[in-house]
């Protein structure tokens, strides 16, 4: 038999030499999440910087103009609070009413399968295809037009994955006792849904929502694709009106556009006077999304901290 | 009706009403049912959506372009009166600024991932992974400005003569934008691989980098590979970075410093501009668009696969 | 290998058991090969073991029963510090390693050349992810060899030294994973045995095998006894009874009893050893 002969002092060498490798990787590892943090850090700054002198008040009352300086994203911040309210609208309910379907109610058969798969390969399609969608079918066949309902529907289904993949994952780290004590004093189904399945689950379906809309707002692709004009120095009609119903939906048809779209057209533009405008709107954006993120996560966390089954 | 009456309260008939309530509830949840089902259907309908529009467009389209020539030729020129669909030009853009994402997505997010799941100490696992996190929430289009207005600029210092639109500085943006992504699946699948496997190793006098590379690294594979296909397909599927900072001239070019449009970014091109509804030029979007999602679709699914499979493995 | 004289510390080793038991009458004990002297082990602020003082003794089998929780694999695991992967785990007290009398958990000794030193064998096989012939040259390769003939040698007899060799010499380089559970067991050893250790150690390694495989890897930590010191720890007392030649008993994080494992199972001097021997406990 032979024997690997070595000598304490080579063993040690080995080891240090070993370690050594050791510190050397755990200094690529924070050089490494540094470069990405780092360039968060630069991305942020730099549009912070070259759009301050832009961050005023009148900024965000101002419609876009010709001349840089007196642009401003009235009507983006307008067409995209009014795109998320139908976003939400749709997606809202339709994610969780599918999320509660599949983890609650679908048999275990090959609709329920072709479903899942489905929803798997949707989250991971490109948005411009969904663009593409939304213009064959919204924008010509349904006649829907370049319309704020169209790009709300346009983004629902574009989020409508994520609000169901975190509903189903709400749902699911609700024990089975729960529902069985439901049943036990008499509830139905749908009563057990109702009254504790959603309840319990809201918190986890709320951060899925919360993740899913700001993925929305920042969502720049599928808005172009349908032919979202870029200059709007108009906004659309109010929904509340003087008339009697006192409620109008007349701004669902109007023509429209959205902060990542006003952005985009700015930064786009040859003249540099622009891109502080740009500037100014990405760092409005990013605000924006990096806050419901934030909640979003901060929301997880609390969950995973109070909630003990 | 009165002769199965409850005593006492004249005219409710006992047995009928206790069966009446029952089939009302049982309607009631079943059209409860009905509604959630039409609810998750609605997904499905979206991928028929999807396919049908696609494939419609580009049928018409392959009526008047042959998919020899789409596939084969080397000019992309739909609106020239002298009109080439060689789909390839569009391709190389798509394909080089993917390279240069992943070149700088993989070893970036390889290292966060081992680094995070076998390094790190839990309390900063915790904070770095949501800070991650956000950096993959910021929107593309906010990538894009700081790809053209402050990457290419620095670049333009590095390499001389580099023009203002090209595939490079988008490239390595999107794949800063990707790291996150890659980082987090594959970080997820190193920490599904065992314990016992990791103590099997320390016990034989490895270190945390051997052990890592030697032993968690390779039983996570599948895991991983997935994280770096889902990064792929990402990568194929980004629009407005690209749209933004390598310009949407098409180009048939494999050199990163050059200016390009990619799949994406020529779709961007067509609906900027007013192409009439049943034109060519606007068909022309729909087979680039189905170009994209059977590219997509099917790293998507190699990706989900291998997913799958680690997650039996474990 | 080379004979080790006898450490000079071996009268004062039996500690809370009565010294001259672990002996038969008229056979010296063999020499020890590691000591452990008033070990304490903390998990944060709960106290898993309890001044133990316990010999090892060279070439021999060394059997740790209690009933579950009474710290027997936490002992084990200090042997090749395996606690220090983890945080909040404190260790007080030594376990000296002979014949160059090395206090395994001072502080300045490296857990890494530890491990090196004294191997394990885990309760659930667990093969690498690699070839049956990467697996066992793993150590090897952490040792720095490179020489192909050296490590093909090595990888032979280590599996030879597991009874493995003529099942697999056909297929060392198909997946580990591919084996059944004892065979898998027996890859472990083999694995752990291809750096010649000083000391290997079995934690409950037959828990997870069918009675088949655990006969056979019965018969092979018997066999190894010639070449290696063996601590095993064991749910089963019919094993310790089986295969070793010394056992502890241990409950609640102390040592209750240390003798020879005949003495153990027919002549116990403690009452709680009996109980648990007999069943009338745990």
């Amino acid at each position: 038999m032979t024997y690997v002969a070595q000598t304490p002092e080579q063993i040690r060498g080995l080891i240090a030499k070993a370690k050594r490798r050791d510190v050397a990787f755990v200094a690529l590892g924070v050089v490494a999440l540094g470069i990405g943090f780092a360039t968060f850090v630069a991305l942020f700054v730099d549009m912070l910087i070259d759009g301050w002198a832009r961050l005023s008040p009148e900024f965000f009352a101002q419609f876009p103009s010709r001349r840089a300086g007196q642009a401003g994203i009235l009507s983006a911040w307008v067409g995209t609070t009014l795109v998320m309210i139908v976003t939400a609208a749709v997606a809202v309910p339709l994610g969780v009413a599918a999320g509660i379907y599949l983890e609650e109610y679908a048999p275990k058969h090959w609709v329920t399968d072709l479903i899942e798969i489905n929803i798997t390969n949707l989250a991971g399609v490109p948005s411009i295809v969904y663009g593409l969608l939304a213009l064959g079918l919204f924008v010509y066949a349904f006649g829907l037009g370049q319309s704020i309902r169209t790009a709300g529907l346009t983004l629902a289904l574009l989020i409508l994955p994520v609000v169901i993949v975190a509903t189903r994952e709400a749902i699911r780290a609700i024990p089975g006792v729960i529902r069985e004590g439901a049943y036990a004093v008499g509830a139905t189904k749908w009563q057990t849904v109702r009254d504790h399945i959603v309840p319990y689950s809201m918190p986890g379906i709320l951060t899925g929502v919360i993740i899913g809309m700001s993925r929305a707002i920042g969502e720049t692709a599928p808005i172009i694709t349908i032919g979202a004009l870029t200059f709007i120095a108009f906004l659309p009609p109010a929904p509340v009106t003087g008339d009697f119903p006192f409620l109008s939906f007349e701004w669902l048809k109007a023509p429209f556009t959205v902060m990542p779209i006003q952005m985009f057209n700015w930064t786009s533009r040859p003249d540099e006077a622009f891109h502080a405008n740009a500037a100014a709107a990405g760092t409005i954006l990013v605000f924006m999304t990096l806050t419901m993120n934030a909640l979003a996560i901060w929301l997880r966390y609390r969950l995973r901290k109070h909630i003990k089954w | 009706m009165a002769a199965n009456a409850i005593p006492g309260v004249p005219g409710r008939p006992v047995v009928s009403e206790r069966l009446a309530r029952k089939f009302s509830r049982n309607t009631k949840e079943r059209a409860i049912e009905a509604l959630l089902f039409l609810a998750a259907s609605v997904s499905v309908l979206t991928t028929a959506g999807i396919v049908y529009i696609l494939v419609k467009e580009s049928a018409v389209f392959f009526g008047q372009v042959s998919p020899w020539s789409f596939l084969t030729d080397t000019q992309w020129t739909p609106l020239f009166d002298d009109a080439h669909f060689g789909i390839g030009v569009l391709l190389s853009g798509t394909i080089t600024s993917s390279a240069v994402a992943l070149l700088v997505a993989i070893p970036l997010g390889t290292t966060i991932a081992i680094y995070l799941s076998e390094f790190a100490r839990p309390r900063s696992r915790e904070i770095a992974k949501p800070i991650l996190e956000l950096l993959s929430g910021v929107p593309t289009i906010v990538y894009g400005y700081f790809a053209l207005l402050f990457v290419t600029p620095i670049l333009q210092k590095l390499i001389p003569g580099l023009p203002g639109f090209n595939l490079l500085s988008a490239g390595i943006v999107m794949g800063i934008m990707i790291v996150p992504l890659v980082a987090s699946i594959s970080e997820d699948a190193m920490r599904a691989v065992p314990m016992a496997l990791r103590e099997g190793s320390f016990a034989m006098g490895a270190t945390r980098l051997q052990t890592a590379l030697n032993v968690v690294f390779p039983a996570a594979l599948s895991g991983i590979a997935a994280a770096y296909i889902l990064g792929i397909s990402r990568a194929v599927g980004e629009t407005m970075i690209l749209a933004v900072a390598a310009g949407m001239q098409p180009n048939l070019t494999f050199n990163p410093l050059e200016p390009a449009a990619t799949i994406t970014a020529y779709i961007v091109q067509v609906a900027l501009g007013d192409l009439p509804h049943g034109s060519i030029g606007y068909q022309t979007i729909f087979a680039a668009g189905l170009t994209l999602l059977l590219l997509t679709l099917a790293f998507n699914l190699i990706g989900l696969w291998l997913r799958k499979r680690f997650r039996q493995a474990y | 290998m080379e004979a080790r004289t006898q450490p000079t510390t071996h009268a004062t080793m039996l500690g809370r058991t009565p010294p001259g038991a672990a002996a038969p009458a008229g056979s010296a004990p063999p020499p020890l090969k590691a000591e452990s002297r008033g070990l304490s082990f903390h998990y944060g602020k709960f106290q898993a073991l309890k001044s133990i003082t316990m010999p090892v003794h060279e070439h021999r089998v060394t059997a740790l029963i209690g009933p579950s929780g009474c710290g027997k694999s936490t002992f084990l695991r200090c042997f090749n510090r395996m606690h220090d992967l983890y945080p909040g785990n404190r260790y007080e007290g030594e376990i000296v390693l002979y014949p160059d009398n090395t206090n395994l958990l001072d502080r300045d000794v490296d857990p890494i050349e530890v491990r090196m030193r004294v191997s394990m064998v885990f309760q659930k096989p667990n093969p690498f992810p690699k070839s049956i012939y990467e697996n066992v040259a793993y150590g090897l390769r952490v040792r720095g060899v490179k020489n192909r003939n050296l490590l093909d040698d090595k990888v032979e007899a280590s599996l030879r030294g597991a009874a493995l060799w003529d099942e697999v010499k056909g297929r060392l380089h198909e997946v580990g994973s591919n084996l059944s559970g004892g065979q898998q067991q027996r890859l472990c050893i083999a694995r752990a045995l291809a750096t010649d250790p000083e000391i290997l150690l079995f934690d409950e390694p037959t828990s997870a095998l069918d009675p088949i495989a655990t006969a056979s890897i019965e018969e092979l930590i018997a066999e190894l006894r010639r070449q290696v010191t063996i601590l095993i720890v064991t749910h089963n007392m019919q094993q310790a009874a089986r295969v070793s030649d010394y056992t502890a008993y241990m409950y609640l994080g102390e040592l209750i009893e240390f003798d020879r494992t005949d003495t153990i199972f027919f002549k116990p001097r403690r009452k709680e050893t009996e109980d648990y021997i007999t069943g009338r406990f745990g």
